[in-house]
């Protein structure tokens, strides 16, 4: 225990040393070379140790998965395109991904919907700061705690016995339910995506607010002085201008959404045909005897489907970097 | 910024409620309120029964509590730190947490300077394709570097994960800094260079402390992301040396084998959650500011 709290000390007083020893080491370097080359070669020095990290931890590894893919369970022989035959055919996968796509529509769609009708709302009341301070609050825990958290939302008893979980006994009040809210398909799944745009709303409302107070507050009151109502305000003039908000917001969310893991893992692990994409690569991998190929092809698959979003986010960036 | 948006925000809700009827602002209240409850209940909920008895939380609702005779207890807290090694987690988490947050955050102002104000071939390019690497998923790395890790003789130590982290974190780091440091005023750095001072005294006296309101953003960022992950430590960490496990995964394992015993769960779901809630609750300005600097412009 002790040692790990030095070795600690050591990582975080180091390392930061290290590297500005590495900086100003090669500068004296640089500094022996003719000026004109100077300029070109300390960049390199300077982006190197991150280039270093994120070869070996991001991109050499999704190229090796890439590879796996195209192997056996301990990856020793070439098996073509097996795997993802698997990937087809299974229904098992089939199952995941179909709830993979759940999780996009339903997960964007509502932290969208909910943040920019939140954003919206508290934009015309006076405890604006503290509404969005609530809303905002989940987004700094862990997805476990909030996988706890709603499991004891969710609690189901027998009928015969009082509802101690918060949502059945609320129900329990109009005489409905109980329901069995993680395990009863096709409830469970939204159950479980309801997490996530609890976790998440927050996120989509604050840079929707922080767009919609970007919208001269002129142009709306000429709007409103023209005599529209509040709902032609929102329909023609705040809804066009926060499109494009609207739009980077839902990439992120639809990446999130793809990646969800921490919370099926911690409330039903998959069980009740609850299944996704990422915990479906977990499981291959870790639940004995482990298929490292099955698991790579499910990890490419992910990957795939993530893609196109990379592709919008690049070219957003650049467009961004255009009127810079 | 405050000091502007302030007195906006307050003309703003007065123009509208000049204009708004009695009706209409009752429901948006209740909207309001309504969906400000639905966000808090669970987490109150919760909060609850982590101080109430075992036999009380299987046999009613935590809004049982809230009516007197009021029986609150710290049992759950004290067995689930003793029984469950919940406090050498804690421990484990800090030690993975402060290291995995210095060290990106570091590497990153050195290559997000450099990608801001000095000239290099392939500059943009090598840019935007750390901008791409945003949104690889973790799970696509897992198994190599799960491979390198054991190969180096590092897995199950902490050393690991602060390495994975770093690879993970620097895409974000990189980006938010070199939007940031791009956009402080050039001026200052020519006048500094025509003064004779070299890149590094540039860097360290003149980018680094504008910088510090995004680097703060970008520490919160990165401590947050460490301490509430599952999957990196998991893996990592995980199946050769159980004793390094961070909370998360000792609270997403005490989920399934305590079955039954949920009142130790609402103890040790709150221990995870008291260091992220304390920081948002105290830096939410710069925390927002990370999420819209990525997004906003202005």
């Amino acid at each position: 225990m002790n040692n790990d709290v030095i070795n600690a000390a050591v990582a975080v007083i180091g390392v930061p040393a290290v590297l500005v020893g590495y900086i100003l080491l090669t500068e004296r370097l640089i500094q022996a070379l003719p000026e004109r080359r100077q300029g070109r070669l300390r960049p390199w020095f300077w982006i190197a140790p991150a280039l270093l990290f994120l070869i070996v931890f991001l991109i050499y590894p999704t190229l090796n998965t890439l590879v796996l893919s195209f192997m056996d369970a301990q990856s020793r022989n070439f098996v073509g395109l097996d795997n993802y035959a698997w990937f087809i055919q299974d229904r098992g996968t089939l199952e995941a991904l179909r709830n993979s796509v759940l999780w996009v529509v339903f997960m964007t769609g509502g932290v969208v919907g909910l943040g920019l009708l939140i954003a919206v709302l508290v934009d015309r009341i006076r405890y604006e700061p503290v509404a969005k301070s609530v809303i905002f609050l989940p987004l700094a825990i862990s997805f476990v705690a909030a996988g706890v958290i709603w499991s004891f939302m969710y609690q189901y008893q027998d009928p015969s016995r009082p509802q101690v979980g918060t949502l059945n006994a609320l129900i329990g009040l109009v005489g409905l339910g109980p329901i069995r809210w993680t395990q009863e398909q096709p409830i469970n799944n939204f159950a479980l995506i309801f997490i996530g745009i609890w976790m998440w709303t927050g996120f989509a409302m604050v840079i929707l607010s922080a767009g919609l107070k970007g919208i001269s507050t002129e142009v709306l009151e000429a709007a409103r002085v023209d005599g529209a109502n509040e709902w032609q305000v929102f329909r023609r003039i705040i809804l066009p201008l926060l499109l494009p908000t609207m739009f980077v917001v839902s990439t992120t969310i639809i990446i999130t959404a793809l990646k969800s893991f921490d919370i099926i893992f911690t409330v039903t692990n998959g069980g009740f045909g609850t299944n996704v994409i990422a915990l479906e690569m977990w499981k291959q991998m870790f639940t004995p005897p482990g298929n490292f190929g099955r698991a790579s092809a499910v990890a490419i698959v992910l990957l795939l489907a993530i893609i196109p979003f990379m592709a919008i986010n690049i070219r957003r960036f650049r467009e961004q970097e255009a009127i810079r | 910024m405050t000091v502007v948006t302030k007195p906006l925000e307050t003309t703003r809700a007065t123009a509208v409620e000049k204009g708004g009827r009695g009706w209409s602002r009752i429901v948006l209240h209740a909207v309001v309120i309504g969906l400000m409850l639905l966000w808090l209940v669970p987490t109150l909920g919760l909060f609850v029964n982590s101080f109430r008895p075992a036999a009380d939380v299987a046999r009613s609702g935590w809004w049982n509590a809230l009516f007197p005779p009021w029986d609150f207890t710290l049992d759950n807290y004290s067995r689930v730190i003793a029984a469950n090694n919940l406090g050498d987690s804690f421990i484990n988490s800090l030690l993975i947490t402060i290291p995995a947050t210095v060290i990106p955050v570091m590497v990153a102002a050195f290559a997000a300077y450099a990608f801001a104000w000095m000239n290099f071939p392939f500059r943009n390019a090598i840019f935007v394709a750390i901008v791409g690497l945003l949104v690889i998923p973790l799970q696509s790395t897992l198994i190599p570097v799960l491979r390198l890790l054991a190969g180096a003789g590092i897995a199950g130590e902490f050393l690991a994960v602060w390495l994975a982290h770093t690879g993970y974190g620097l895409p974000f780091a990189v980006y938010l800094l070199r939007n940031y440091m791009g956009g402080l005023p050039r001026e200052v750095f020519e006048s500094a260079a025509i003064d004779g001072a070299s890149p590094t005294t540039a860097f360290f006296r003149l980018a680094l402390p504008m910088s510090v309101p995004v680097l703060a953003s970008l520490t919160i960022f990165q401590f947050l992301f460490v301490w509430n992950d599952l999957l990196v430590s998991l893996i990592y960490i995980g199946p050769t040396n159980p004793d390094n496990l961070p909370m998360t995964v000792r609270v997403a394992s005490l989920v399934s084998s305590l079955g039954g015993e949920t009142h130790f769960l609402t103890a040790a779901a709150f221990l995870t959650m008291i260091l992220p809630l304390v920081v948002f609750l105290f830096l939410q300005r710069y925390f927002v500011r990370g999420i819209t600097g990525g997004a906003v412009k202005g």
